[in-house]
């Protein structure tokens, strides 16, 4: 194999990591953009994987199980809604606990139902997402340096890997081209404004996290009946975390969202791809270096060392109403 | 009229409150059971038994609180600088590279009562050191504390990952792990304490730690509330501006702090490494650090109530491992979910039943 296939295969499993980050990431945008942080993406992740996981096992649809994701993601929005906006609790705490809830649930009505130690059942494969051979792959295959990046990098990809990328544009044009999206960031940042306006700012904010449990139920049915064929105990492992990282690193902006999921994603599939063995001059580098690399860069960016990353204002801060 | 600003006594704020906010974590976590198809009540029952019922039981009961308190006083320390540090998980994991440090270096010549106290600062050292990086960008870059200290966890995660796969592990071993420490690295168990209430402590890991976690209560009442520092803390707690007006350094304050916050996790280290299992192992924290934020919570950051916080979620985890071996179909994270509860309820909705608790003292007192 040469450098190049072997460049090639890295950068399609660098794109198959991405995508859960890129639809948690998107999700995070969206929230944080209205003043909610979103500690909890990682639990809602989980609880869509498992949700989604159940429904494709049930009744053996894929569409229905990504439903289903959507649907317990959007769930566990509602709840940090009213825990943080309704009864203006602190929006991290809420944001932990939902984590919890989401990581013992999975794991208990898993163990209920299917008694796997925590995992669904088998999915059958048409409750799966499966890859989508792009017309002319085959044919392309055997083009110099265009064909096996047509044919391994940009077909191959199950559906939801199309719809993620398409949700970067989507997302840019619904948050800088509409008035839902100029009042999503107004609401971030100055919420006074927007309730001086006449909007109302809770239900301004009720929505940016409806819009985010729905992308982070793409991720979770990406993880559990896309990427796999069933729920499995923590199946997350901190992604959702990492997307939180990749969305600051990006400075709460979509497109550079798009590009940190794909150096996250790519670090991670390099890492894969490096464990036992060594490069030349530097000898065997430890996976787990590969591994804290995208906590250290975010870690770098916030001491502001790598331009300046500015949260929107009013995040974190629960509204409160003059009278 | 808004109930917000209306006064209650203090019985009501630090006492019926959590209570009720309690009852309903609970409620809510019994209809997870419920749905599972169990009863309930029969599973509190069983999970008691098992908590409190033998003196073995109490013995794992104690233990698993003596690392909650350590954690819950690490997220209490920092709450009352208004910090909220998400990092107790990775300090611990560090602290305990630093008791393991120590007693893997003075086990063989000294007994553990020399070793003790060096392994305590070790441990609170290396705590701190963890603490340090996200505490510096806080005051000095103004990097959010929360988001850093995330971050932290993983770094430090990976960091001993490293350290115990490649550097720290027994030659020949596949097991991720340090040797086992000789007696000299261990700290005593406290069988005479059980003895005490006529019990027998069994296998349970209950150990010397318990007692420097009690200390470390009644320092950290004395450092809130008894001390200048403290004083600066809470005035920078409550509000930055006027901290700022009266002369109070933002970063030497937010540095020590977190430096403080970082040093009790990490003392949580001693009970796990040096007391139980008498060596450093691979993920040995197993989420204390995250359990402490509800002890914190729970216990509205006072050292008193975070004592019977942190008693009551060593009643869970003792109780829930019980009830898993009783009721099968009831695995242990039953309370991950219970302790999502108790966060959700007592923190994020803490004020959710205040303003119909207002209006019923209100009518109760005629005003």
């Amino acid at each position: 194999m040469d450098y190049f296939d072997i460049f090639v295969s890295i950068l399609g499993s660098a794109i198959r990591l991405s995508i859960p980050l890129l639809f948690t990431a998107l999700a995070g945008l969206f929230s944080e953009r209205a003043g909610i942080f979103d500690i909890g993406l990682e639990g809602k992740m989980l609880a869509s994987a498992f949700a989604a996981a159940c429904v494709a096992y049930w009744t053996g649809n894929a569409w229905l199980g990504l439903l289903g994701g959507i649907g317990i993601s959007i769930v566990f929005s509602l709840m940090h809604g009213f825990a943080s906006i309704t009864n203006r609790g602190n929006q991290i705490v809420s944001g932990v606990a939902l984590n919890f809830v989401a990581a013992g649930l999975t794991i208990v009505l898993g163990q209920a139902w299917f008694r796997q130690g925590g995992r669904t059942g088998q999915v059958p494969p048409e409750g799966r997402f499966s890859s989508i051979i792009l017309p002319g792959a085959d044919m392309m295959r055997d083009v110099p340096i265009i064909g096996p990046l047509y044919a391994n990098v940009i077909s191959g990809n199950n559906i939801l890997t199309y719809i993620a990328f398409l949700m970067v544009p989507i997302s840019w044009w619904v948050l800088y081209r509409t008035r839902f999206g100029l009042r999503l960031r107004a609401v971030g940042e100055n919420p006074g404004a927007v309730d001086t306006a006449g909007i109302s700012v809770a239900w301004m904010r009720y929505r940016a996290l409806i819009v985010a449990g729905f992308l982070c139920g793409f991720a979770g049915t990406y993880l559990s009946i896309a990427q796999s064929a069933a729920f499995i105990n923590n199946m997350s492992a901190g992604k959702g975390y990492i997307a939180l990282a990749a969305l600051i690193f990006a400075k709460w902006k979509p497109v550079p969202v798009m590009l940190a999921c794909l150096l996250f994603g790519f670090l991670d599939a390099f890492a894969n791809f490096m464990q036992g063995k060594s490069l030349p001059l530097i000898g065997e580098v430890p996976v787990q270096i590969f591994q804290a690399l995208p906590y250290i860069l975010t870690c770098v960016l916030l001491a502001g060392f790598i331009g300046t990353a500015r949260p929107p204002k009013a995040g974190g801060v629960p509204y409160t109403k003059e009278r | 009229m808004s109930t917000v600003s209306v006064p209650l006594p203090a019985w009501i704020n630090y006492g019926l409150i959590p209570l009720l906010n309690l009852i309903l974590a609970f409620f809510f976590s019994g209809l997870v059971v419920w749905a599972i198809g169990e009863s309930p009540f029969e599973a509190l029952q069983l999970l008691l038994i098992g908590a409190l019922g033998r003196g073995e039981g109490i013995g794992f009961t104690l233990f698993y609180t003596t690392s909650f308190i350590f954690t819950g006083l690490s997220v209490a320390v920092a709450i009352h600088a208004g910090l909220f540090n998400i990092g107790s998980e990775g300090q611990a994991y560090l602290g305990g590279l630093g008791a393991a440090l120590v007693a893997l270096a003075m086990d063989r010549y000294v007994p553990w009562y020399v070793t003790m106290p060096f392994a305590v600062i070790g441990a609170a050292l290396f705590g701190a050191a963890c603490a340090a990086i996200p505490a510096w960008l806080q005051a000095k870059r103004g990097s959010h504390i929360v988001i850093t200290t995330i971050m932290f966890n993983f770094i430090v995660s990976s960091l001993m990952n490293y350290m115990l796969v490649r550097l720290l592990i027994v030659p020949g071993k596949m097991a991720p792990e340090t040797r086992t420490f000789l007696p000299g690295g261990q700290l005593p168990k406290l069988d005479w304490l059980i003895a005490m209430f006529g019990g027998k402590l069994g296998a349970a890991p209950l150990n010397f730690s318990f007692l420097i976690a009690l200390i470390m209560c009644f320092l950290v009442w004395v450092l809130i509330w008894r001390t200048k520092l403290g004083y600066e803390m809470r005035t920078l707690g409550i509000s930055p501006t006027a901290a700022s007006y009266a002369g109070i350094r933002y970063s030497k304050i937010v540095m020590i702090t977190m430096l403080i916050s970082g040093g009790l996790a990490g003392m949580m280290a001693l009970n796990p490494v040096m007391g139980a299992s008498a060596r450093l192992q691979i993920e040995f924290v197993g989420g204390a650090g995250f359990v402490g934020i509800a002890v914190s919570l729970m216990g509205r950051n006072h050292p008193a109530g975070i004592i019977l916080a942190a008693l009551l979620f060593g009643i869970l985890y003792q109780g829930g491992a019980e009830l898993s071996f009783d009721m099968p179909s009831i695995t242990r994270d039953m309370i991950v979910v219970i302790q999502g509860m108790v966060i959700l309820f007592a923190g994020a909705l803490e004020y959710m039943l205040r303003p119909v608790i207002v209006r019923a003292y209100q009518q109760f007192t005629g005003k």
